[in-house]
C-alpha cells in the first residue's frame, strides 16, 4: 500500500515495533514506539485487554520477541482461555519460552500497609519475568488495580513513575492499559506518566448498534492517524480499518465487461461496463435491481470469473429460486465454486462488521466480481455519513484491487429518483436507473442510463421487461403522453404493423394496375407496329408499280428508236443520260 | 525484602521487637532476599518491598511497610484481637 513507504521512512527516525495487528501498523505508521511504554485507554470491555494479548502473541509469533504479560485482573487460565476462542494458543507460548504470563495479585483484605514500603517487588518479579525469556515486549494489563489494593496513593504515584522510567530503560516495548475517568484518560491519570503514546479505544452504541474506535491521542515523535479509526474484534483477532490509507492512486482497466443484458451493453457503445468499475443500480422497489444483478452475475460466472455476492435482503435459496423464474440457473455457478453468496441481515451487526467481513471474504475468494445487494439497507446499521464513508471505503477499496463492483439502491417511493439516500453516487462510475412507469393503468420497468464514465452511451429510455429467458430491453414509444410502455407500446406496435400491411396491400396493388397499364400500352405499340407494316407495304408496292411503269416506257422507246432508224447504241445512251437528269431533277 | 535498603532494615527491627514483645520464643521469621531468589516473588504475590508474609495460622496475611506502626502490624497479625481475648 501506499503507506509502506511512509512508514519505513518514520521507522528511521523513530524505531517502531509493529504490533502485527491488522491495520493498526498502518494508522500508527509503522506500531508502537520501541523501547518505550504506550498507553491504551478506554471503558471496560472495550478491548484493551486483548490488544494487549494480541501485541504480545504476533510479537512472539511473527516477530521473534517474546513478551510478559503482567495481568493485574485474570490469572494465567482465564486469559488463556479468554483469547483461545481467536486462535491464540497461550500455553503453547508459555511453553516454547515465547510468552510469561504473571498473575499479580493485590487483595486489599490480605494487606495492612504498615509504613513506608516501595514497589520494589514487582520490579523484581518484572525484571526477573523479562529476563527468564529475554522479552522484549510487556504489558501491564491493567496497572491501575494497584490503586484499588493499596491505599497510599503517593507512594504507587512516585513507584509508577519510577516504574516507567524503568521500563524505558530496560528497552522494553510497553503497553500499559489504563481505565478510562470520567473527565481524564484514565481513573488515576497514567497519561501523566505515559508520554509516549497513548491510544484510546471508544465502544459506543449509536441507535443501538455498537462499534469500536481507536484514536491515536499522541504519538510523540511521529506522524500518525488522527482519526477515529473503527475496528474489530472477530475470530481472528483485533482488525482496524485505516480509511485514510485509501487513495485514489488504482489502476484502472480499459476491458469491457457484459453487463448480461445483450441490449443494455448496446446502450453503453456496445462493451458494457469497464472491468474495474464502480456502478450503481438504483430504482424503486420491485423495478428489478435484483434481476439486473443476478443477470450480471450470470454472464461474470459464464466467462469463468468469481463472484462474490452480499445478500442483505434475501436468503441465497430465495435469490436462486427467484432467478430461476426468469431463466437464470445461479445454482450451477454455486456448485461450481464460481459464485459465492453472503447474506446476512444489515442490523445483524455494526457497519465496521459488515465492512471487515467484505473485507476479508474478499480477500479470501479473490472475485472478479462483487454484488452488493442493496447497499441502501445498511443505512439500517449505521447512521447516514457513517454509512456513506463505509461505503466510500468499500468503493476505494474494491477499485484498488480491480474488482468490479455493482451496487443496487432502493429509492423509497417518493423520493427524487436521482438521489441515493447513503449519497454515494458521485462515487459510481456508471450509473443505471431503473423506474416504474405508471400510464394508462398499469406500471412498466424502465432503464436508462444516468451516466458513465468514459464511454459513449445511449440517452434512450428502454422498456426493462423480465422473461421466462431473462431479461429484455424494448425500445420505448414515445407517444403523445411522453413514453409508450407495457400494453401501449403493443398497441402502437400493433398499430405500426397494421399501417405496415396497408402500405404493402397499396404497393401490390399499385403493381397490378401498372401491369394492366403496360398490356394496354403493348397492344397499341403493336396496332401502331401493324400500321407502319401496312404503309410500308403499300409503299414497295407503289415502288415497283413505278419500276414496272418505268419499264415499260424504256421498252416503248427502244421500239420508238427502231422504228425512227437511230443509232441505237448511241441515242441509248444519251437517252440514259437524259433519264438521269430527269430523275436528278425530281 | 530487597537487599539491605534502609526500609528493609527497619522493617527487620521493627518485627524481631514486636515478636519478641507478643510472641516471645513462639515465633519463626524466615528473611527472603528477593535480589538473590526473585522467583520467590511470584509464588508468594508480592508486590511490595518490605512485605511481612504471615503464612500461619490461615489465613495467609501481609503486611507491607516497614512495620513502623505496631498497631497495625498487631492488627495485621490478628495479634491484637487474640491479646485482647486472652
Amino acid at each position: 500500500m501506499a503507506n509502506s513507504g511512509l512508514s519505513s521512512e518514520v521507522g528511521k527516525s523513530l524505531p517502531k515495533a509493529p504490533t502485527g495487528i491488522q491495520g493498526l501498523d498502518e494508522v500508527t505508521a509503522g506500531g508502537l514506539p520501541r523501547g518505550r511504554p504506550t498507553l491504551i485507554c478506554g471503558s471496560a470491555g472495550c478491548g484493551k485487554t486483548l490488544l494487549s494479548t494480541e501485541f504480545l502473541v504476533r510479537g512472539a509469533l511473527q516477530f521473534n520477541e517474546p513478551g510478559v504479560f503482567m495481568s493485574f485482573e485474570e490469572n494465567a487460565a482465564e486469559l488463556t482461555q479468554n483469547v483461545r476462542s481467536l486462535g491464540f494458543d497461550l500455553d503453547d507460548l508459555v511453553r516454547r519460552k515465547k510468552l510469561r504470563i504473571d498473575h499479580v495479585r493485590v487483595e486489599r483484605s490480605e494487606i495492612q500497609e504498615t509504613g513506608e514500603f516501595d514497589l520494589e517487588g514487582l520490579f523484581i518479579r518484572l525484571n526477573h519475568a523479562i529476563d527468564s525469556i529475554g522479552a522484549k515486549r510487556v504489558v501491564l494489563d491493567t496497572i491501575e488495580s494497584l490503586f484499588s489494593g493499596l491505599s497510599n496513593t503517593a507512594i504507587l504515584r512516585a513507584e509508577l513513575r519510577r516504574l516507567f522510567r524503568w521500563l524505558k530503560d530496560k528497552g522494553v516495548t510497553a503497553i500499559i492499559t489504563g481505565e478510562r475517568g470520567e473527565a481524564t484518560l484514565t481513573r488515576q491519570g497514567l497519561e501523566e506518566y505515559v508520554s509516549d503514546c497513548v491510544i484510546l479505544l471508544d465502544h459506543r452504541i449509536n441507535d443501538q448498534i455498537s462499534t469500536r474506535r481507536l484514536r491515536i491521542v499522541k504519538y510523540r515523535g511521529s506522524v500518525h492517524g488522527t482519526n477515529e479509526f473503527p475496528f474489530l474484534v472477530d475470530e481472528k483477532g483485533i482488525s482496524v480499518l485505516p480509511i485514510t490509507s485509501l487513495g485514489l492512486h488504482h489502476k484502472v482497466s480499459n476491458e469491457r465487461i457484459s453487463s448480461g443484458i445483450p441490449r443494455l451493453d448496446a446502450m453503453m457503445n456496445g462493451k458494457g461496463f469497464y472491468r474495474g468499475s464502480s456502478i450503481l443500480l438504483s430504482g424503486t422497489a420491485g423495478a428489478g435491481k435484483t434481476s439486473a444483478s443476478a443477470s450480471f452475475v450470470d454472464s461474470a460466472c459464464k466467462r469463468g470469473e468469481r463472484c462474490l455476492y452480499f445478500a442483505f435482503e434475501e436468503s441465497p435459496d430465495q435469490i436462486m429460486r427467484n432467478m430461476r423464474s426468469i431463466g437464470m440457473n445461479l445454482e450451477q455457478w454455486v456448485q461450481k465454486g464460481n459464485l459465492q453468496f453472503h447474506a446476512s441481515r444489515p442490523s445483524l451487526f455494526g457497519l465496521e462488521m459488515h465492512l471487515l467481513t467484505m473485507h476479508q471474504l474478499i480477500e479470501s475468494f479473490r472475485p472478479g466480481v462483487v454484488v452488493v445487494d442493496p447497499v441502501s439497507s445498511l443505512i439500517a446499521a449505521g447512521v447516514g455519513h457513517d454509512v456513506t464513508a463505509m461505503l466510500i471505503r468499500l468503493v476505494d477499496f474494491l477499485k484498488a484491487k480491480g474488482i468490479t463492483a455493482f451496487f443496487t439502491s432502493l429509492t423509497e417511493a417518493g423520493e427524487a429518483l436521482e438521489a441515493t439516500e447513503v449519497k454515494i453516487s458521485s462515487l459510481i462510475d456508471t450509473w443505471l436507473l431503473l423506474r416504474n412507469i405508471e400510464v394508462s393503468g398499469e406500471r412498466n420497468r424502465a432503464l436508462y442510463i444516468l451516466k458513465s464514465r468514459g464511454m459513449a452511451h445511449s440517452n434512450q429510455i428502454r422498456e426493462f421487461i423480465l422473461t421466462k429467458n431473462g431479461i429484455e430491453l424494448m425500445d420505448a414509444y414515445l407517444g403523445p403522453g411522453g413514453v409508450l410502455t407495457g400494453s401501449a407500446r403493443l398497441s402502437q406496435e400493433a398499430e405500426e404493423r397494421a399501417g405496415e400491411v396497408a402500405r404493402r396491400q397499396e404497393i401490390a396493388q399499385r403493381e397490378v394496375e401498372l401491369g394492366r397499364k403496360r398490356e394496354a400500352l403493348e397492344a397499341q405499340i403493336k396496332a401502331l407496329e401493324a400500321d407502319l407494316l401496312v404503309n410500308e407495304k403499300d409503299m414497295e408496292t407503289l415502288k415497283s408499280m413505278e419500276q414496272t411503269r418505268r419499264d415499260a416506257l424504256d421498252t416503248n422507246r427502244t421500239v420508238m428508236g427502231r422504228v425512227r432508224q437511230a443509232d441505237t447504241s448511241r441515242s441509248t445512251a444519251r437517252t440514259k443520260q437524259h433519264d438521269t437528269k430527269k430523275n436528278n431533277g425530281f | 525484602m530487597a537487599g539491605q535498603s534502609p526500609k528493609s532494615l527497619t522493617a527487620f527491627s521493627n518485627l524481631k521487637r514486636i515478636c519478641e514483645t507478643y510472641l516471645p520464643g513462639k515465633y519463626h521469621i524466615e528473611v527472603l532476599d528477593l535480589l538473590k531468589n526473585p522467583q520467590l516473588a511470584e509464588g508468594d504475590q508480592v508486590v511490595a518491598i518490605p512485605t511481612l508474609v504471615r503464612r500461619l495460622p490461615e489465613p495467609l496475611r501481609k503486611i507491607i511497610g516497614d512495620l513502623s506502626n505496631t498497631e497495625r502490624t498487631l492488627v495485621g497479625l490478628d495479634l491484637r484481637m487474640s491479646s485482647e481475648r486472652s
